[in-house]
C-alpha cells in the first residue's frame, strides 16, 4: 500500500484542489464524502483513488446534507474526516457543521467559493465570508476559518486544520475560491506525512462501550439551564481561540500611509498593486488576515492608531470590511473596493482604488466605497 | 419466572405515553442485542421524533443525528468502525419524509447496518400531524378533515419501494399490535442484527406500531384501527431476503379489496 507520495520540501506543480486533497491525506484524512459541484471537482476525484491507497473510504453521497452528516459519524468515531463543496453546497452542509459544533466533533471541510447569491456561477468570488465567518448554520458558534491564498497554503492548511479542530474540538474550514482551487503553480509540503497511530487518543469517540461506561454523542438538551450551559462553554472555548489561534501576514505596514486588507486571491492581487505603487513612491502596506475566524482585531486596531487609513479589497460587495470597521475603533477611514459576482480585480484597479483613497477624507464611521457603480 | 428488564437498557423509566408501541420495540431490540451478546459492541444511531431519548434508555455507545440524517451517520460510523454492530432507530417523518434521500441511498449503497423503522402513521412528538404514511382518511392536527389523497397525496410503502432496490440485504414488515406479531417482530429484528454482523449488507424491519394519543383512540382501538386499517394497506412479510444460499424475495399478497379508508367509522 503506497503511502507518502512526495518528501518534504519537494517542489511539485500541483492544481490547489489536487493540493488540498493531497494535503488533507498527507494530514491523516481517512474519510470522504462529498457531492460534486464545480469548482471544486477535483477534490472529490482525486480522493476517490487517493483515500483507497491508504487504506480510507470515499463516498459520492446522494446530497450535500447527506455528505456533512456522513462526516459526522466518521468523526465521532474518531477519523479524521472531510467533505469539500463550494457556496450553494456549503449553505446545504450548514445543518451537519451546526451539529458538529454543538457536539464537539473536529469536522474539517474546504469551501472553494464561487459566485453568489443563488446558483451564482463557477467563477471565484469571496462572497461567502460573512457565513464561513458567523458560524453559517443555526445556533450560537463559530468555526475556525483557513483563508489560504496560494497552492502552497491550499496543500499545507488542512495539516493545521485538522490540529485546530481536534485541539479546540470545533469545526475547521479552509476558505478558497475558484481561482485557488483551479489554479496551478509550484508548491512544497512543508510537513511530513502524519502518523495517525501517534496521534493522543480521542477520550469521547464511539467505539462500543467495551470495558468502560457508554458514551452519548448528543445536541439535544431540553433542560435550558443545560443548554445555556453548553452556549457559555462553546464561549469561554471561542474566547480561547480568538486569544490563541490569530493568524496573519504583515507586509510594509512600517512606513505605511494606508494599509490594504485583503485575504485570498484578492491578497494576491493587492501585492501586485503594492509593489507597482511602491515603485511609484506611494506607502501601502498590507494585512493578510489568513485566520479568519479568528479575525486578526488586534492588529487592525493597532494600524488604525497608527496608520489611520484602511483599503480593504474583496471579491464581493463588502463584508470583511464590517470586520476592519469595528476593530478600527473608529480611528481610522474605511475604504472599501470589490468585485462580485466572480470577478477578479487586476493589480491596477487596486492601485486606482489606493490612489484615490490617499487623496481622500472619508467619515470616520461610515464605510467609503470606491467603485464607481 | 423474573420479568427483569434487559442488560442492554438503563434504569431510566421510559416516558412514552400509555399504549404506545416505541416500549415494546425498544425492548425487543434489547433483547436481541443482549442475546447476540453484542451490548459492548453496538452503537446506536438516535432520531429526531419520539424516541429522540433512546440513548437515555438504551445502554450501550449512541449518537444523536439531525432528522432524517440517521442513514447518513450510521455510513459514517459503519465505515469508519466496520467492526461494529450500528443501528438506526427511525419513525415515519423522520425516514420516509425528510430522511428519503438518505434512506434510499444508504439502502441503494448496500451499507451494512440496520435500520429499525418505526411507521405509526403519525408525527408523534410534534403534536400529530400528517407523517408520509398517515392512511387515507386519517385525522391529524394538520388533516383535520382526515387525509385527502387528491390535497395530500398518498402514503409511502416504504419496504415495497427499496425492495425494488438491489443494495439492500433484508427488508421484512412486522407489526407489534399484538403477542404473535410482538414475537414475529423480535425474530425480524435479530435476523437483521444477523444479517449485518454476517456482513451481508444494508437491513431494514419495518414496525407497525399504535400511536392511540396522535390517532385520538383508546390503546386498544389503537391495535384494533391497526389490524383492519392499517395492515391491509402495509402488508406484513418479507419483502426482500439475501440472508438465505436460495434467494426467494416473498411478494405479499394484493392489497385486499376493501372499502377506501376514507369511508370507515372507527372514530378518528
Amino acid at each position: 500500500m503506497s503511502t507518502e507520495k512526495y518528501k518534504v520540501g519537494q517542489k511539485i506543480l500541483m492544481k490547489g484542489n489536487e493540493a488540498l486533497a493531497e494535503g488533507a491525506v498527507r494530514a491523516g484524512c481517512r474519510f470522504f464524502s462529498g457531492y460534486p459541484i464545480t469548482p471544486q471537482n477535483e477534490i472529490p476525484e482525486y480522493l476517490s483513488w487517493r483515500l483507497f491507497e491508504v487504506g480510507g473510504v470515499f463516498i459520492q453521497a446522494e446530497s450535500e446534507v447527506s455528505a456533512i452528516n456522513m462526516i459526522y459519524g466518521a468523526a465521532a468515531c474518531g477519523t479524521r474526516a472531510m467533505t469539500s463543496s463550494s457556496s450553494c453546497g456549503i449553505s446545504l452542509k450548514q445543518e451537519g457543521i451546526s451539529y458538529s459544533a454543538a457536539a464537539e466533533l473536529p469536522i474539517f471541510y474546504a469551501n472553494v467559493v464561487r459566485g453568489g447569491p443563488g446558483l451564482g456561477n463557477i467563477s471565484p468570488s469571496q462572497c461567502d465570508y460573512w457565513q464561513a465567518t458567523r458560524g453559517g448554520g443555526h445556533g450560537d458558534y463559530r468555526v475556525i476559518v483557513l483563508a489560504p491564498n496560494c497552492v502552497n497554503e491550499m496543500a499545507n492548511f488542512p495539516k493545521l486544520a485538522y490540529e485546530l479542530a481536534e485541539k479546540y474540538r470545533n469545526p475547521c474550514m479552509i476558505l478558497a475560491d475558484g481561482l485557488l482551487g483551479q489554479m496551478t503553480e509550484p508548491m512544497k509540503f512543508d510537513f511530513e506525512w502524519v502518523n495517525l497511530e501517534q496521534l493522543p487518543p480521542k477520550d469521547y469517540v464511539l467505539t462500543g462501550c467495551k470495558g468502560r461506561d457508554r458514551r452519548v454523542i448528543n445536541t439535544l438538551h431540553l433542560d435550558v439551564d443545560v443548554l445555556e450551559r453548553l452556549n457559555w462553554h462553546l464561549y469561554k472555548k471561542y474566547k480561547e481561540i480568538e486569544a490563541n489561534e490569530v493568524r496573519f501576514e504583515e507586509r510594509y505596514t512600517q512606513d505605511a500611509e494606508i494599509i490594504i486588507v485583503a485575504y485570498g486571491t484578492s491578497a494576491r492581487v493587492a501585492v501586485d498593486a503594492i509593489l507597482k505603487g511602491r515603485q511609484a513612491g506611494l506607502k501601502i502596506g498590507l494585512i493578510r488576515p489568513i485566520t479568519l475566524w479568528p479575525f486578526p482585531k488586534e492588529i487592525v486596531s493597532k494600524l488604525a492608531e497608527k496608520t489611520g487609513k484602511f483599503l480593504v479589497v474583496e471579491m464581493n460587495t463588502g463584508q470583511m470590511v464590517e470586520d476592519v470597521l469595528m476593530f478600527s475603533n473608529g480611528r481610522a477611514e474605511v475604504y472599501f473596493y470589490g468585485r462580485p459576482g466572480g470577478t477578479v480585480p487586476t493589480g491596477d484597479e487596486v492601485l486606482a482604488a489606493i490612489r484615490t483613497a490617499l487623496k481622500k477624507k472619508a467619515k470616520i464611521g461610515e464605510v467609503c466605497c470606491l467603485n464607481e457603480i | 419466572m423474573k420479568f427483569n428488564k434487559p442488560t442492554s437498557m438503563t434504569k431510566i423509566p421510559l416516558r412514552y405515553c400509555p399504549g404506545c408501541g416505541h416500549g415494546i420495540i425498544h425492548r425487543l431490540v434489547a433483547e436481541v442485542i443482549d442475546e447476540m451478546g453484542i451490548r459492548e459492541n453496538v452503537i446506536a444511531v438516535v432520531p429526531v421524533g419520539c424516541s429522540v431519548f433512546l440513548d437515555e434508555y438504551f445502554d450501550c455507545d449512541a449518537i444523536q443525528a439531525a432528522h432524517g440524517r440517521a442513514p447518513a451517520v450510521a455510513t459514517g460510523l459503519k465505515r469508519s468502525r466496520p467492526e461494529t454492530t450500528i443501528f438506526t432507530y427511525q419513525g415515519d417523518g423522520d425516514l420516509a419524509a425528510i430522511g428519503t434521500a438518505e434512506t434510499v441511498h444508504a439502502s441503494a449503497r448496500g451499507e451494512n447496518f440496520t435500520v429499525i423503522f418505526i411507521n405509526n402513521a403519525i408525527y408523534g412528538m410534534t403534536g400529530g400531524q400528517q407523517a408520509p404514511t398517515t392512511m387515507p382518511g386519517q385525522k391529524t392536527t394538520t388533516n383535520p378533515a382526515g387525509r385527502d389523497p387528491k390535497l395530500a397525496g398518498y402514503p409511502i410503502r416504504v419496504c415495497e419501494m427499496l425492495a425494488t432496490l438491489d443494495g439492500p440485504a433484508y427488508i421484512e414488515r412486522v407489526s407489534v399490535h399484538n403477542v404473535a406479531n410482538v414475537l414475529k417482530t423480535k425474530r425480524a429484528i435479530k435476523k437483521a442484527f444477523k444479517t449485518q454482523n454476517d456482513g451481508l449488507g444494508f437491513s431494514l424491519v419495518e414496525v407497525l406500531s399504535p400511536c392511540p394519543t396522535g390517532w385520538g383512540l383508546t390503546p386498544l382501538k389503537a391495535c384494533d384501527y391497526m389490524d383492519k386499517i392499517m395492515l391491509p394497506y402495509y402488508p406484513l412479510g418479507v419483502y426482500k431476503d439475501l440472508t438465505q444460499p436460495k434467494t426467494e424475495v416473498s411478494v405479499p399478497a394484493e392489497i385486499p379489496d376493501e372499502e377506501p379508508a376514507e369511508n370507515k367509522n372507527i372514530g378518528l
